[in-house]
């Protein structure tokens, strides 16, 4: 039987889904530790440039603060790069099929790339590279 | 179920809006934050390249310090500092405060002029220490 409801019908009294604030909360929580997190990674940006491939691995290998930095930016930074373009997709992509295919392309892109990053990082970090 | 989706205005409603700063650098802060993504996957390649021994890194390095490796990067420097300076308004604005529309053009011209004044900073601290 047709149903002469109007989506805006239907939908009250069914209340919010009560699952979207976790992940608009998440994007904001990766966006602040983000702020010093990024202006680390210019100066570490900037002292890599002008070094070659030793003084990289160097600057990777002679403290415990250069890789965890390292690490903890491409996390965050990753975690913030899928909430971000998340909701770019869920904005802007309306059919069902294509919107379900690129949110999960953008979810296994940021977690494999990400782990990938992560795994080199401590790879030479902890003296697999020299 | 017959009540299929109408069409709907989506948002942002560029085509019934006067074009105005807080709108333009709105649109922005989510194009910095896609051309970023890219700077993620750069970043990334960086780590795997590093890991993989000094003949990939030196392709890496060579790529990134060639004539069109230096605009890209430029230009993700330039976004970087945009999309910080833009997402912190926004978190300002998410905390609920800002909304005065003075203040709010105040705070895209701010991110504006930040951007461009701390990109130009480290490209010549770059020039100045060796790094391109």
């Amino acid at each position: 039987m047709a149903s002469y409801r109007t989506p805006l019908g239907r939908a009250r009294g069914l209340g919010a889904a009560k699952h979207g604030v976790g992940a608009w909360i998440a994007e904001r929580v990766t966006a602040v530790a983000l702020v010093p997190l990024v202006l680390w990674a210019v100066f570490a940006g900037l002292r890599l440039a002008a070094t070659d491939y030793y003084g990289a691995v160097e600057w990777l290998t002679s403290s415990a603060l250069n890789p965890v930095l390292m690490g903890l930016f491409v996390i965050v930074g990753f975690m913030h790069m899928h909430a971000g373009l998340r909701v770019v997709i869920e904005d802007y992509i309306e059919k069902h099929l294509t919107r379900a295919g690129l949110l999960l392309l953008n979810l296994f892109a940021c977690s494999l790339i990400g782990a990938l990053a992560v795994f080199s990082i401590l790879k030479v970090a902890l003296g697999g590279a020299y | 179920m017959t009540d299929a989706p109408r069409e709907r205005p989506l948002s942002p409603h560029t085509t019934i809006w006067r074009w105005h700063l807080t709108m333009a650098t709105s649109i922005l802060h989510r194009a910095s934050g896609c051309a970023l993504y890219g700077g993620g996957l750069i970043l990334a390649i960086w780590a795997m390249t590093l890991a993989a021994g000094p003949e990939a890194y030196g392709t890496f390095k060579a790529v990134m310090g060639s004539f069109p490796g230096k605009i890209v990067m430029f230009g993700l420097t330039l976004a970087t500092f945009y999309h910080l300076a833009k997402g912190i308004q926004h978190l300002i604005w998410d905390a609920g405060h800002g909304y005065n529309l003075k203040t709010a053009t105040m705070g895209a011209i701010a991110t504006i002029a930040f951007a461009i004044a701390a990109t130009l900073a480290v490209w010549i601290i770059a020039a100045m220490t060796g790094a391109l």
